[in-house]
């Protein structure tokens, strides 16, 4: 395959779009290109990145306007062909709305945003977005947000437990929001569509603070390149 | 908009299912129980929309307010949402 | 309904009625709008002249004072009077930067005024072409504890709204908020300081003006529609609270950030991309749509005629007068070429905004607006702008001046227990950490932000070049109140130490003047002694004003606000290696301190604490003295000699090297660098009595250096007018040790953070 291109999709208020494609296509230097919410097509592209922000203003639920955007059918295609797909913070909420991530983001027990450097563990080292960390590895990747509190029901988890779809908890002590047993991130069924409430884009240069995103842009890049 | 049609005034309540945590309504009930009333045992905070309409033939409003209800207004992860219709003589 | 003018006083109504003084207009002033106008103004004419002629659209009390600012330098693109002011930061990069104050609707309505704060001072900063990169926050407040306010609930309230209004609306817009500060005095209750300072980045060859120029073109009005809020916001801002005045109430407006957002893209899409067919673009902000318009034609030296009829509405029956002078959240006016209107609209459209033709310039000089095909208002356009009038109003010297200075500083200070006295002060909600409030800003959106809040400066990096940007504001109002001119003096040398700690070079400064009724003479003097005071400091430091704002009228029932004139300054790091932080980073490193503690208790922390009020005379600082400090310390961190810096300011040596040790928590962004900073500590002497580690003197820092380093730090301060003494090392103790003269300080570093740290939470649950 020829070296892969990332469309990250810009919505109505998404403000970590242009952060994500600093990542992917300067940090990293992977082609990227921002595609619109009203797009129909996301022909030439490889894998779908659903950025952080407030989705037309997050005004009724995080993300409950955005998945009805055109641009979500053509993602919906994505995630059944076994493509790609990853969604950070809103990008997390809108998949979860859009059904294709079980669960929910809901208000955080503080009831207050928070931003701070998140410890994270990595859950599931097998997957295509994880494979570069070793399992169990702590991460410093920095989270932001009021609503990111991870809700599933009891015979949910248990699914997500069994089916080893927990990609990434908060370390034990570091839940900054409330989310059922430590979870900060999880994927489908099967594998292809993450959704997490830390930013990896945000930890990849160290004069930031943490080059920690890194490998999780590597474990995708080499998923779609092997 | 058609003069002879029917019109409706719909109210929606939508509020978390009751296994869902909480936090803003039992901030809330903290703050009521804090100010000395007594007598309060649960306190859960929803969403109210207030909604004009006027009817479509063949359609009838109540289908058309669950599915707008079921796709947008609530998430049926963790919401649950009841609601009132009335004829409204604008 | 038809012709809602019908229900507006005639012009001979509005004269005997004399309505125009509930608007804030004097008799004096109507006389003098109806003489330029050879004719009674109508209705509509004379709420323009009213509103153009306050003192918040025209500073026509402190326009003689902003004018003896510095405001030129070798690096300043653009001074005072656009949007906001430029400089030069080189590589074909500039930094736009403006401040704000947001006090009275923030008073009423606290999370909505924040909120509506922040937004305004971002379309200040894209209105010039730049894109918002980082906004920071000085707020005042009433004090937090039951003994010493009168309403402790309350101003509970103001801080928990206040900083949910600005992290509500800056995290949604997301832009970072990386800094500012926030403290407590009594002054404050009833009416609180809310300052927003934004920075932008900006391409040299993107840089707009506010002007509407050449004949014919097109003014297009985009953004949120017009309604009935606001109304009189700016006359508003310019009166003093009275008790129990409720129809003020209805002057806060509500913000959407979501819109906000569209309109930055969208306007810098336009700026970017097609500034062949835009002329200019201004922010609607104090008095709407006549302020901006107005300001743009005056620019240009043209006229224009306005149709209201297609000034998108929200409401219904909105009279001319409404729509001029509503002050709607989120709009902006621009000047289109001719005949490109259409390629504008399209633009807006596609990201979801409206951008309609509302009228078009003219080259007769006339501020025209057409209402219902009736010409409602005729204008020379520089009646309203450039003839606006201007007050030399009398100062009198403060009668408290006197009476403060009776009494020593040192009066009512005694430090028998050093040690419970340095806890008490790292728990004063001043001193004490304010990571509560900025836990609830996203800092580190659009991810260039390398120093979060908590030291000295904020710091963010620029793309694409080896430079980054401190920035910080500051301001102590209790020095200014016991000194107006050393005080001015003081808050922008604090500034400046701050972004000299960081390691950048100090560019320039913005200012929010905050102060009471100018027409009170004391008021009047402290304005005019403390700008001296900026200007003397600013030309020591060579950082022109090149933007601000005069909040006046800071009020409550005739209790002025101390005068505090905000400072926001904004350094250039001129390579990212030469960022430092004020946290300790080594066991072993060598601490010093630069420049001499003298006994400056008057307005300190400490004396506060002690006697529950401020006095006595504030010693003169040395301003060129301070400027060579801050020239061999800039040298020593450009060398890589210096591995953690932090002024003294609030609480003193004792209280700076704490907060050193306290580094950074481990949790907020800092913690690859200083892994060991939990349990760092310090072991310093200082041959001075016990009392002299709580004294704030301006101008002295604690640094840590390397061992490495150190002989060659020694040197570059032998040769230099600074002086450097070296009073410990940073340890692995976990204790903060401070021996003195007396019995000095001996704690451990984590009860003493954990002091610092819950304070303010615990204070405001």
């Amino acid at each position: 395959m020829s070296a892969p291109r990332f469309a990250v999709i810009v919505f109505p208020g998404s403000n970590c779009d242009k952060d994500l494609l600093w990542a992917i296509q300067t940090v990293v230097g992977v082609d990227a290109e921002f595609v619109r919410h009203d797009a129909t097509s996301l022909k030439g592209f490889d894998a779908a990145m659903l950025p952080g922000g407030f989705s037309y203003g997050d005004y009724l639920r995080c993300g409950a306007i955005a998945r009805f955007s055109p641009v979500m059918e053509e993602v919906h295609r994505f995630a059944d062909e076994g493509k790609p797909v990853f969604g950070t913070c809103n990008g997390f909420q809108i998949l979860c709305e859009a059904g294709l991530l079980p669960g929910a983001l809901l208000k955080n027990t503080s009831l207050r945003f928070v931003c701070e450097t998140a410890e994270v563990e990595v859950a599931n080292n097998e997957t295509r977005f994880t494979s570069h960390y070793e399992k169990d590895q702590r991460l410093r990747i920095p989270v932001a947000h009021a609503e990111g509190r991870y809700t599933v029901t009891d015979e949910e988890l248990e699914e997500l437990t069994a089916n080893h779809q927990i990609a990434f908890r908060y370390a034990k002590g570091h839940n900054p929001n409330g989310s059922v047993d430590d979870i900060a991130g999880v994927t489908n069924k099967a594998g292809n569509v993450l959704g997490m409430m830390p930013h990896p884009e945000r930890a990849v240069e160290a004069l930031l603070g943490s080059a920690d995103g890194l490998p999780f842009f590597s474990s995708l890049i080499a998923s779609m390149t092997a | 908009m058609p003069t002879s049609s029917k019109n409706y005034k719909v109210t929606v309540y939508v509020t978390y299912k009751e296994s869902v945590l909480d936090p803003q309504g039992q901030a809330v009930q903290g703050a009521i129980t804090r100010m000395g009333y007594e007598g309060i045992d649960t306190v859960r905070i929803g969403k109210y929309f207030e909604i004009t309409a006027h009817e479509v033939p063949g359609t009838p409003i109540e289908q058309t307010v669950d599915s707008i209800c079921d796709k947008l207004l609530a998430n049926p992860n963790m919401e649950t949402y009841r609601y009132d219709i009335e004829e409204d003589a604008r | 309904m038809k012709g809602v003018q019908l229900s507006e006083p005639t012009a001979e109504e509005v004269r005997d009625t004399k309505i125009y003084r509930s608007w804030s207009m004097t008799d004096a002033e109507y006389e003098r709008a109806v003489k330029m106008l050879g004719r009674l103004p109508n209705y509509t004419e004379a709420g323009l002249f009213a509103v153009m002629w306050s003192e918040h659209c025209c500073y026509k009390s402190s326009t003689p004072i902003l004018k003896t600012f510095p405001t030129t330098g070798p690096r300043v693109l653009q001074g005072p009077g656009e949007g906001a002011g430029i400089v030069d930061i080189g590589n074909g990069k500039a930094v736009v930067f403006k401040a704000e104050s947001h006090n009275h609707p923030s008073a009423v309505e606290p999370f909505e005024g924040a909120a509506t704060g922040v937004g305004g001072i971002l379309r200040d900063i894209f209105s010039m072409g730049a894109r918002p990169v980082a906004v920071l926050d000085s707020l005042r407040f009433g004090e937090l504890s039951a003994d010493k306010a009168k309403n402790v609930e309350h101003n509970k309230f103001l801080v928990d709204q206040v900083v949910a209004g600005i992290s509500s609306y800056g995290n949604c817009i997301g832009v970072p908020t990386v800094g500012g500060e926030t403290a407590f005095d009594s002054c404050y209750e009833g009416n609180p300081l809310v300052n927003v300072m934004c920075v932008g980045l900006i391409d040299q060859k993107d840089i707009q003006k506010g002007r509407a120029a050449g004949a014919g073109n097109s003014i297009m009005y985009v953004g949120a529609t017009t309604g009935r809020d606001g109304i009189h916001g700016a006359t508003f801002a310019s009166e003093e609270f009275g008790e129990g005045n409720e129809t003020q109430r209805s002057a806060v407006q509500v913000g959407d950030p979501f819109m906000e957002k569209q309109l930055v893209e969208a306007c810098l899409d336009v700026i970017h991309n097609h500034n062949d067919i835009l002329v200019g673009i201004q922010d609607m902000g104090a008095a709407g749509l006549v302020s901006s318009s107005t300001e743009m034609a005056s620019k240009a030296g043209t006229g224009l005629y306005l149709k209201l009829d297609d000034v998108p509405q929200r409401e219904t029956n909105m009279t001319p007068y409404e729509m001029m002078l509503s002050e709607s959240q989120e709009r902006m006016l621009l000047c289109v070429k001719k005949g490109h209107e259409q390629e504008i609209t399209d633009i807006f459209t596609s990201y979801g905004l409206d951008a309609v033709t509302i009228g078009n310039v003219t080259d007769d000089g006339m501020y025209t607006l057409e209402h219902k095909g009736k010409v409602v208002a005729e204008i020379p356009v520089r009646f309203l702008t450039d003839d606006a009038p201007e007050y030399h109003l009398p100062t009198a010297v403060p009668q408290r001046l006197a009476a403060l200075r009776t009494t020593d500083a040192r009066d009512g200070i005694s430090v028998t227990n050093p040690e419970q006295t340095f806890l008490e002060l790292l728990a004063s909600p001043t001193i004490a950490s304010k990571e509560h409030i900025w836990h609830t800003y996203d800092s580190q959106v659009l991810t260039n932000t390398v120093i979060r809040p908590g030291s000295d400066a904020a710091v963010i990096r620029v793309r694409n070049t080896d430079t980054a940007l401190a920035m910080t504001t500051d301001c102590n109002g209790r020095y200014i109140y016991l000194d107006p001119e050393i005080g001015g003096k003081i808050a922008v040398a604090e500034a400046a130490s701050n972004i000299v700690a960081s390691g950048a070079t100090p560019l320039a400064i913005t200012d929010c003047l905050n102060y009471g009724s100018p027409e009170n003479p004391e008021v009047m003097y402290d304005l005019t002694q403390s700008a001296a005071g900026l200007s003397a400091a600013c030309k020591t430091f060579e950082t022109p004003v090149i933007s601000g704002n005069v909040s006046l009228y800071n009020e409550t029932s005739h209790e002025a606000v101390y005068p505090t004139p905000m400072i926001g300054m904004v350094g250039l790091i001129e390579h990212t290696d030469h960022i430092v932080t004020q946290a300790f980073k080594a066991a072993g490193d060598a601490v010093y301190l630069i420049g001499s503690l003298r006994p400056d208790f008057a307005g300190s922390e400490l004396q506060k604490l002690q006697t529950g009020s401020i006095h006595g005379q504030i010693s003169d600082i040395d301003l060129e003295g301070i400027k060579a400090t801050h020239d061999t310390l800039l040298a020593a961190i450009r060398e890589g000699l210096v591995a953690s810096a932090h002024d003294v300011s609030e609480g003193g040596v004792a209280v700076a090297l704490a907060e050193s040790a306290f580094g950074f928590d481990s949790k907020s962004g800092d913690g690859s660098e200083n892994p060991q900073a939990d349990i760092l500590g310090v072991d310093a002497k200082l041959d001075l009595e016990d009392e002299l580690l709580f004294a704030e003197t301006i101008g002295t820092f604690v640094v840590s250096v390397p061992l490495t380093a150190v002989a060659r730090f020694e040197e570059l301060f032998a040769d230099s007018d600074a002086t450097a003494t070296r009073i410990g090392s940073v340890d692995n103790s976990g204790l903060l040790e401070i021996a003195t003269r007396g019995k000095g300080i001996s704690v451990s570093t984590m009860s003493a953070k954990k002091v610092w740290k819950e304070s303010l939470a615990c204070l405001l649950s």
